[in-house]
């Protein structure tokens, strides 16, 4: 059982700048997310765009913003739950809460904060009709396991980034690799396409566009994928290629997902919070900052959801520590103690006699 | 305003909406949609608008001329389900005035 001061559901910004926040009041904080790596949609989904009204920066990078949100909370040692997401919320009998993760990871906090964006990333699905009958039984979105293809017949689909690096990446691993996209052009990074374009000339990998797999064979496991070629000079094509995986990459897609459940107000695929005061749900102890959240008036910025989570950890503080006398601290004035140790301080006015 | 134009916007349930859209604001369709709750919150314009996501693809019903594709919104549209020919991604289709009388019906969502 992990345990802290408040959990965070959401490793985006807001989730980041919480644990600086909560730091400064001495309260440890813990992370959950269901992606793999801390910054939520900024390093999800466009690391490399710019972002241009975070105050006092005219220009970053949102994969930049998220590395400066991580060396300004290091020192206050947050824990990370990164690739699971959080499926359910007990509350115990002395008002805390127990959220377990969908692997099965207990986490136990006075304050739960849900920074949790649009909701965690789902794969999305293609539309074949008999899909869902083969998921784990040949049928996977996510590879999370390489080895698993170790000597396997593997068939991918998709266009972008994912689908190249796998690509590429299981062609030294299985015995065949089948790229299929619906067209001859491919959106990932220039050098993955052309490593992909050395692997095809080198008989590597078997690359078919523009097409489609628009059926899966087999009588309790994938044994192939119906495939249909179509452009528009030749006639329409379609055949069987034999195969033990199918992995279809066509990007991620955001779900409330199980939060949805946990009897929390919801209006506009968004948590209802107070906005007059500190951004608590329905269930005191469970708050909802940053793109969660809904009240009149909302807007769904970054710089928003800083000013949330500022507020809320003082609701936090008073929650963990009740009746504890505390006065916002400046920290020009008191400088940052981490709780690793360090002391980050302005220097002391030098004091020195004119002749 | 004389400025604003008309559009037609059938939602994922099939009913169509009529709604007068600025063309001094710089808005594009997706933000149009969205200004009206025509699709609810957190279902469209996920990405915010950078041809990243597919949710606010839309079909197009009239033959007005629109601006060509970028590569951006190509590339998402091949990765797209539900795709047909009329396909585009409405944030990627700047509301300006000769757009008057326009009328699309938005993809199912995925």
């Amino acid at each position: 059982m992990i345990k802290t001061d408040i959990l965070i559901i959401g490793a985006g910004p807001t989730g980041l700048f919480t644990v600086f926040e909560a730091g400064l009041l001495k309260l440890k904080c813990h992370l959950i997310d269901a992606l793999p790596q801390p910054g939520g949609q900024c390093s999800e989904i466009y690391p490399k765009k710019p972002i241009y009204d975070i105050p006092a920066y005219p220009e970053i990078l949102a994969g930049d913003l998220t590395d400066k949100l991580m060396e300004q909370c290091k020192q206050f040692e947050p824990g990370f739950t990164l690739g699971e997401r959080a499926e359910t919320i007990d509350k115990q009998e002395d008002g805390t809460f127990v959220v377990t993760t969908n692997k099965g990871t207990k986490h136990h906090a006075p304050v739960v904060a849900i920074a949790g964006g649009l909701g965690s990333f789902e794969p999305r699905k293609p539309l074949i009709h008999n899909i869902s009958h083969f998921e784990d039984k040949g049928v996977e979105y996510m590879i999370k396991e390489p080895e698993m293809y170790r000597d396997k017949k593997v068939v991918i689909a998709g266009g972008g980034d994912s689908a190249l690096d796998w690509s590429i990446f299981l062609s030294d691993v299985a015995s065949k690799v089948t790229l299929i996209h619906r067209r001859n052009e491919f959106r990932g990074h220039l050098d993955s396409v052309e490593k992909v374009q050395e692997l095809k000339n080198k008989g590597k990998i078997n690359l078919i566009t523009p097409a489609e797999v628009i059926g899966i064979v087999g009588d309790y496991e994938v044994s192939a994928v119906v495939v249909k070629e179509s452009d528009s000079i030749h006639i329409d094509k379609e055949y069987e290629i034999e195969c033990d995986h199918f992995i279809p990459l066509f990007g991620l897609s955001p779900k409330l997902g199980p939060i949805a459940n946990w009897g929390l107000e919801i209006e506009k695929n968004a948590i209802k919070v107070n906005n007059a005061l500190d951004y608590q749900t329905n269930i005191p102890g469970i708050f909802a900052i940053g793109d969660v959240n809904t009240y009149p008036g909302k807007l769904k910025l970054i710089l928003c959801g800083f000013h949330e989570a500022t507020l809320m950890c003082q609701a936090a503080y008073q929650i963990i520590n009740p009746g504890k006398r505390y006065v916002l601290k400046y920290t020009t004035v008191s400088g940052v103690d981490g709780f690793d140790g360090t002391r980050k301080e302005a220097p002391k006015a030098v004091v020195k006699a004119i002749d | 305003m004389e400025q604003d134009v008309t559009l037609k916007i059938t939602d994922r349930d099939g009913n169509t909406h009529e709604v007068l859209a600025p063309t001094d604001m710089a808005m594009n369709l997706m933000e149009v949609v969205r200004s009206y709750e025509l699709a609810p919150e957190g279902t469209i314009g996920i990405c915010g608008g950078m041809a990243m996501c597919a949710s606010c693809q839309c079909y197009v019903m009239s033959d007005h001329e629109l601006p060509e594709m970028q590569d951006d919104e190509e590339a998402m549209l091949s990765e797209a389900f539900y795709v047909k020919d009329n396909s585009r991604l409405g944030c990627q289709i700047q509301v300006t005035p000769e757009l008057d009388g326009l009328e699309v019906e938005l993809a199912p969502e995925s």
